[in-house]
């Protein structure tokens, strides 16, 4: 067992936890989006921020990845992690502001507006859907390409797969594949799933104006197969 | 391609580590870039899911997956170029043969590329095609580059050529330097190092202008004998770097002034040779 110190109480954890489960353990909220139970931690959000350590030698890591140990001392809501969280949530606003997980989270956050350049992107790289495929579907259909600025997540040679199982594993874990639920304007930033109870792209013929992260669409080769 | 060439460099390659960056790169050796078939048939020879297989493919980017021309030409942004005027060079190569960086021409000649710092900052703007380096470019030469690689780089006589730069070496192990001013090659200080070839200890000049295959051996080498390469300072062994890429046979390390590494093949006749000056810049 493993002694620590969270937000200013001792708290004793299984050995192997990381600080994410430890918080979450003893009941302090620390806001997630690249993490799912069951997916291995990838830390790709940086949204679970917490600080480590004392004074000046305090630093921020991903709680989701950091393991505990002994003696740490953990605050999971100061106001250095709040104001980096923030900063966080107006990033993902501004280039995938459709989400609605990333809206939901920025609510909760007070966050209104964000003050960068707005992008409307399908992909915010977060790797759940090439984890939950991998690990959970074992079927590694899908993956990371291409590095940088061009980096994304699709098929080899945006092929259909023959690996796919079609399970529609990575559009439920997807925080970005929300943005159906903005019909065929992507600037409207805000959601509109609950007129929308069905996803459009299953009604509609011609899927191209729709914002869809995946090519080709799990959804489509449901309906065609 | 033919899928027994791909197995068999799968096959060569079982059990190293890192094992499928070396075979892509074996690959892409081959053929210019990687056929989509050949990365099915890499992810099956290793047992990794095509995924990926295909993830590392277009993560580097000395990686191509779109046949290349028969000259690749990269032409440098780096910081130190860019501030140089790479950018116009870039334009100015792209003009001149219709297309855009990343692409080939339709004629299947020349490639285009940008890339981001070769490591000879101090030189720019760097271009460099086929792999030879050019430096201190200005637009006005973009044709003559053009032309010259037309005609094949290779034959382009040495000595006129300001294609070439010299540079200086030292012995990978004592760190010696390897010049020797009292010997000329191409007009410069050589690259003396020590070899033995059937038995026998002799000295081999090498020119240290980059480009050039110029030598002067005490003793003859029949071409395409291998020679073993040794530090006239140390006696160190010099041969076993990588392995050439032209004729497979061991390449001789050596450490550039400066920062980086040369490796020259150790076959006689052979022009294989890897210029890697980013690892070492400090
Ligand atoms: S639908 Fe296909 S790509 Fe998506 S998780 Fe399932 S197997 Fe993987
Ligand atoms: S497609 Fe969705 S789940 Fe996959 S990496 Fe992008 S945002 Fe994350
Ligand atoms: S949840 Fe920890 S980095 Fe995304
Ligand atoms: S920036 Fe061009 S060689 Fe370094």
């Amino acid at each position: 067992m493993i002694t620590l110190t969270m937000n200013g109480l001792p708290v004793t954890v299984e050995e192997g936890s990381t600080l994410l489960e430890a918080a979450r353990f003893f009941g302090f909220p620390i806001p997630t989006l690249c993490h799912l139970e069951g997916l291995t931690p990838y830390g790709a959000c940086r949204l679970c921020l917490v600080e480590v350590g004392r004074g000046d030698k305090a630093k921020l890591v991903t709680a989701c990845t950091y393991p505990a140990a002994d003696g740490l001392v953990v605050r999971t809501g100061s106001s250095r992690v709040i104001r980096a969280r923030k900063m966080i949530l107006e990033l993902l606003l501004a280039s995938c502001p459709q989400s609605k997980v990333i809206q939901d989270l920025a609510a909760a956050y007070e966050v209104r507006q964000q003050r960068f350049r707005q992008e409307y992107e399908d992909c915010i790289l977060c790797g759940l859907c090439v984890r939950m495929c991998e690990e959970q579907m074992r079927a590694k259909a899908i993956g990371f390409r291409g590095r940088g600025e061009r980096r994304s997540v699709g098929t080899p040679f945006d092929a259909p797969s023959p690996a796919c199982r079609l399970c529609g594993g990575c559009m439920y874990v997807c925080p970005a594949c929300q943005l159906r639920c903005t019909y065929h304007e992507p600037e409207k930033a805000i959601c509109g799933s609950c007129a929308n109870l069905s996803p459009p792209c299953l009604e509609k013929r011609e899927f191209d104006d729709l914002m869809c992260f995946m090519a080709p669409c799990v959804a489509c080769e449901i309906r065609k197969g | 391609m033919s899928s027994e060439d791909v197995s068999r460099i799968v096959e060569e390659h079982a059990g190293k580590p890192g094992g499928l960056i070396g075979i892509l790169q074996e690959i892409q050796a081959r053929y210019g870039y990687l056929p989509p078939d050949a990365l099915g048939a890499v992810a099956e020879g290793i047992g990794r899911s095509l995924t990926d297989v295909y993830g590392v493919a277009t993560f580097f980017r000395s990686f191509s997956l779109k046949p290349r021309g028969k000259h690749l030409c990269s032409v440098c942004l780096g910081t130190a170029c860019h501030v140089r005027g790479g950018a116009v060079i870039a334009e100015e190569f792209g003009r001149a043969l219709n297309v855009a960086p990343g692409e080939t021409t339709g004629d299947r000649d020349f490639t285009l590329e940008t890339v981001n710092c070769l490591g000879a900052c101090a030189l720019g703007p760097i271009v460099v095609v086929d792999g030879h380096y050019f430096s201190n470019v200005s637009p006005v030469r973009v044709k003559e580059i053009l032309e010259k690689a037309r005609n094949g780089l290779d034959n382009v006589e040495v000595t006129t050529d300001q294609r070439i730069f010299p540079v200086e070496v030292s012995c990978p192990r004592c760190n010696h330097s390897l010049m020797d001013p009292a010997r000329l090659v191409d007009g410069q200080p050589s690259i003396s190092v020590t070899v033995v070839f059937a038995g026998e200890h002799f000295r081999l000049h090498l020119s240290c202008l980059y480009g050039s295959y110029n030598v002067e051996s005490e003793r003859e080498i029949p071409r395409d004998a291998l020679a073993d390469f040794f530090c006239p300072h140390c006696h160190a062994h010099l041969t076993g770097g990588s392995n050439c890429l032209e004729c497979g046979a061991p390449m001789v390390p050596m450490i550039v002034r400066g920062g980086g590494i040369v490796q020259i093949c150790s076959r006689r006749g052979c022009r294989g040779h890897l210029l890697d000056l980013s690892g070492g810049m400090q």
